[in-house]
């Protein structure tokens, strides 16, 4: 089966100093896979040549098979790749209802395409209420919460219909609380969507992933199931002490 | 709550932009009547340059309000279809058909290199850069001599139709230029209200979120740099024959600056915003011009006032004002 | 044809220094402080007129200078502290706006005080004279200022690179949070460095007045290719606003020597091209 996403000898480095070294990646479809490790692991680095946001310094990135090496989010949009972001990238002076609009809209462009009012809407409500901000649907988003911004974070990533869905620390920042309403939100998202995420919350990294690759300085230390990383000695070594 | 709940709840909220526009349509229609009624001519002539400064704020607010585009060479393309016009008044036709749309066209056609260049920059280095392209058409309109007059700047032969002269008459050239910005406000609120203005507002308010929804930002841009071009093509080209004039001075950076001010204190982003800030400068400057030579200094004050304290313009603060009557009030 | 040539080229590089000067402050306030300073060209021209009066009191250039650079320092840091420190929060649109609005009024306000004519102040009788080098006479004061700006420079470098005050500009350049964590007092701080920033442009104001002049309206004409000069430099960078005022000042003056309808046109064209060079192929995330 193809890979969702792969990628292959992916190294970063800006000057001398090397971020990514040849890291080899592989998501079968429909899989959630989690990318962990310390800080200044490199985990924000390969998310971002993922997402296309940056080219890597070397190496390939494959999207279904095909090589999406240095093309721009909107070309990897266009493959069906969605994603969040780790800093809320919303539309602060739009509300609730229109940021998910112009989410929508994104999928129903074109000249000679359209989309009738009514189904248009419906396919807003419809994505408002699988983050429940259907009640907020008016409010401004520079007036809402914190934690309701990370729900429409996600519902805009969400709004595009995607096939391969990329989260960027999705519970950042947020309460205990908070953070457990997201994950069931995560959890409860269809099974055919791949999922690939970058988590601190470790709770939150063994509860949605299927398989976790652990990251430090740039290079892939370990790469398996939940059950084998929970039981691998170098990770516990990188985490010093922190029980996983 | 459903989602049948709240798209019916949507549907029913009054339609805000109708009284806006109610508004607007007695204003014009005052406008219209007004020499009827005896306006004078000195009158005429101040609303014929305000509304034909509101037209090139506009025009601007299209990049800088709507997608947050801070241009500083605005008067670039005021400035290169003023001189279109006349140029081609002198070597090919003074028909109004042809200059008007051909010397507007000319606007819109250097803003697609111009455009396309200057949209890889953002921020301040997009400021720099359309800062950079204006002060070379500046020189260009300066230096060039047999062809633009250079500092002497050039006469531009009136306008005819058909072979017989129109607009000679202050009325006449009153009535064209109200009817010219009527119809161009109105497609510019139609392009600002469309999908393409909203996915606009979205680049202003995220561009890496609307990258990342798959929008083609860089397209997105460059045709809103286009459109501000045409429409302060317009304005330019009313400029030119209204004036009969035209001068480097068009194209200067302070021209530009002139034009962002307007646009800022009147309220970046709000429709209305560039007429009441065009209206309330072009009024100052001939009211405190002939009081005192410190215009500079009155400007500096209300730039550092503005920008303390009501940073949305003019409008901001009246949406503000009314945005709190109805909340207080029954 | 050599005689004109090098004299061009003193002169060029006398414009250089100047443009230096004033970058120096601009790129450094940038770097540090993230505000783009259209007030700076005021500072120029203050320092010019502050220097005037002195002048006019003392008939010593010394006196001027003092008086110059003292006094733009101190309206530097007054207008820091009073407003533009609220400012550094703030998106850089803004920034431009009030610093533009405090050109204008800073403008107007010396108009008031100087009126509108066109003043000098003279070469100091020490300096007036012609330095004889290799058959050709050069002015010694403009060798001088040639001196001053590569000494400057020099001593710029070497302070924000080797000096624990310079250490701690150049971190806080990089990262402002880490700084401000680490308990500096870093609000101090960047008065200070706005402040030296405004004292170098008023120190160039009273320098370049034997040359350039004193008058309205030179502050924006000065401010326009300081600018310029940044930029190509690169905002925030001490040794490439010194090429760049090099490039600038030397293509400027051999331009309007040689070529003078095209020699604005150059120097914009070169702006444009270099920040396009900058960018092209990079992402525009990348690219602030």
């Amino acid at each position: 089966m193809t890979a969702a996403v792969r990628t292959s000898r992916v190294s970063k480095s800006y000057g001398a100093f090397v971020a990514l070294k040849d890291v080899d990646l592989s998501v079968e479809p429909g899989e959630r896979r989690a990318i962990i490790g310390p800080n200044g692991a490199g985990k924000s680095t390969l998310f971002s040549i993922i997402a296309g946001q940056k080219p890597p310094t070397s190496g390939s990135i494959f999207i279904d098979g095909a090589d999406m090496t240095g093309a721009r989010p909107d070309q990897l949009w266009a493959r069906g790749l969605s994603r969040t972001f780790q800093r809320n990238q919303l539309f602060q002076n739009l509300t609730v209802w229109e940021n998910v609009e112009l989410a929508c809209a994104a999928h129903h462009r074109g000249l000679f395409k359209s989309v009738s009012r009514d189904a248009l809407d419906d396919e807003i409500g419809g994505v408002l209420e699988r983050v429940n901000l259907l009640g907020s649907h008016d409010v401004r988003v520079a007036n809402m919460a914190y934690g309701e911004q990370r729900q429409l974070e996600l519902a805009l990533a969400l709004a595009g219909r995607p096939r391969i869905l990329l989260l960027d620390e999705p519970t950042a920042g947020m309460s205990p609380a908070e953070t457990q309403a997201m994950l069931r939100m995560m959890i409860a998202l269809p099974r055919e969507i791949t999922i690939l995420i970058v988590e601190h919350d470790m709770d939150v990294v063994f509860s949605l992933a299927d398989r976790v690759m652990v990251l430090n300085l740039g290079e892939v230390l370990a790469d398996g199931t939940v059950r084998e990383i929970q039981g691998n000695r170098n990770v516990s070594e990188v985490y010093m002490g922190k029980a996983l | 709550m459903t989602v049948a709940d709240v798209i019916v709840q949507r549907r029913s909220k009054p339609f805000v932009a109708l009284r806006l526009w109610s508004v607007l349509a007695l204003m014009i229609a005052a406008f219209a009547a007004a020499p009827f009624l005896g306006m004078p001519q000195f009158v005429q002539a101040l609303v014929i340059e305000i509304l034909v400064f509101s037209l090139l704020a506009l025009s601007l607010n299209v990049l800088l309000g709507y997608t947050g585009l801070v241009s500083f060479g605005h008067a670039a393309f005021f400035g290169i279809a003023g001189y279109a016009i006349g140029i081609i008044a002198i070597h090919i036709s003074t028909d109004i058909l042809v200059t008007f749309p051909l010397a507007v066209l000319v606007a819109a056609l250097c803003a697609v290199p111009i455009g396309w260049l200057s949209i890889r920059l953002s921020g301040f280095y997009f400021l720099m850069i359309t800062f950079a392209f204006a002060q070379m058409v500046f020189v260009a309109a300066f230096r060039w001599k047999p062809v633009t007059g250079g500092s002497d700047g050039m006469i531009v032969p009136g306008a005819t139709l058909f072979g017989a002269p129109i607009l000679g008459s202050r009325e006449s050239f009153y009535f064209f230029v109200l009817a010219v910005f009527t119809v161009c406000a109105a497609l510019l609120y139609a392009i600002v209200v469309s999908r393409f203005g909203r996915t606009l507002v979205g680049i202003r308010e995220s561009t890496p979120r609307m990258r990342a929804l798959g929008y083609n930002v860089r397209r997105y841009k460059l045709a809103a740099f286009v459109v501000g071009a045409t429409f302060g093509g317009v304005a330019g080209v009313l400029n030119s024959l209204f004036n009969l004039f035209i001068a480097p001075e068009s194209a200067h950076w302070t021209q530009s600056a002139l034009v962002l001010v307007m646009v800022l204190i009147g309220g970046a982003g709000y429709f209305v915003g560039p007429i009441i800030g065009a209206t309330i400068v072009l009024l100052l400057q001939h009211w405190l011009s002939s009081y005192t030579e410190y215009w500079g200094l009155v400007l500096g004050i209300l730039f550092i006032v503005l920008i303390t304290g009501a940073r949305e313009g003019i409008a901001g603060l009246v949406m503000q004002g009314w945005n709190h009557l109805r909340g207080k009030g029954p | 044809m050599l005689d004109f040539l090098i004299a061009q080229t003193l002169n060029g590089l006398v414009y250089s220094m100047l443009l230096f000067l004033l970058a120096l402050g601009l790129s450094l306030t940038f770097g540090m402080l993230r505000v783009i300073n259209l007030a700076h060209g005021a500072f120029y021209l203050m320092g010019a007129y502050f220097g005037l009066t002195a002048w006019n009191l003392t008939h010593s250039f010394w006196a001027a200078i003092i008086v110059a650079t003292v006094g733009a320092a101190i309206v530097g840091m007054l207008l820091e502290r009073s407003w533009l420190q609220r400012f550094y929060v703030r998106n850089e649109l803004d920034q431009v706006i009030l610093t533009f609005g405090f050109a204008l009024v800073f403008a107007d306000i010396m108009k008031m005080l100087w009126g509108k004519d066109i003043h000098s102040i003279p070469v100091p009788p020490l300096l007036s004279g012609a330095v004889h080098i290799a058959g050709t006479y050069f002015p010694a004061y403009r060798l001088i200022l040639v001196g001053v700006g590569v000494a400057l420079f020099v001593a710029t470098w070497l302070a924000i690179e080797r000096t624990r005050t310079g250490a701690l500009i150049r971190a806080s350049v990089a990262d402002r949070v880490m700084v401000s964590g680490l308990g500096f007092n870093i609000r101090l701080l960047f008065t200070y460095v706005f402040g030296f920033g405004t004292a170098i442009a008023g120190l160039a104001g009273v320098l370049g007045a034997p040359i350039t002049g004193i008058y309205p309206g030179l502050d924006f004409e000065v401010l326009i290719t300081t600018l310029i000069v940044v930029v190509v430099g690169g905002l925030g960078n001490i040794s490439g606003a010194f090429w760049a005022a090099l490039l600038i000042g030397l293509a400027e003056t051999y331009g309007k020597a040689l070529y003078p309808a095209a020699a604005s046109f150059i120097i914009f064209g070169l702006m444009a091209a270099v920040l396009l060079i900058r960018a092209w192929g990079r992402d525009e995330e990348d690219v602030e």
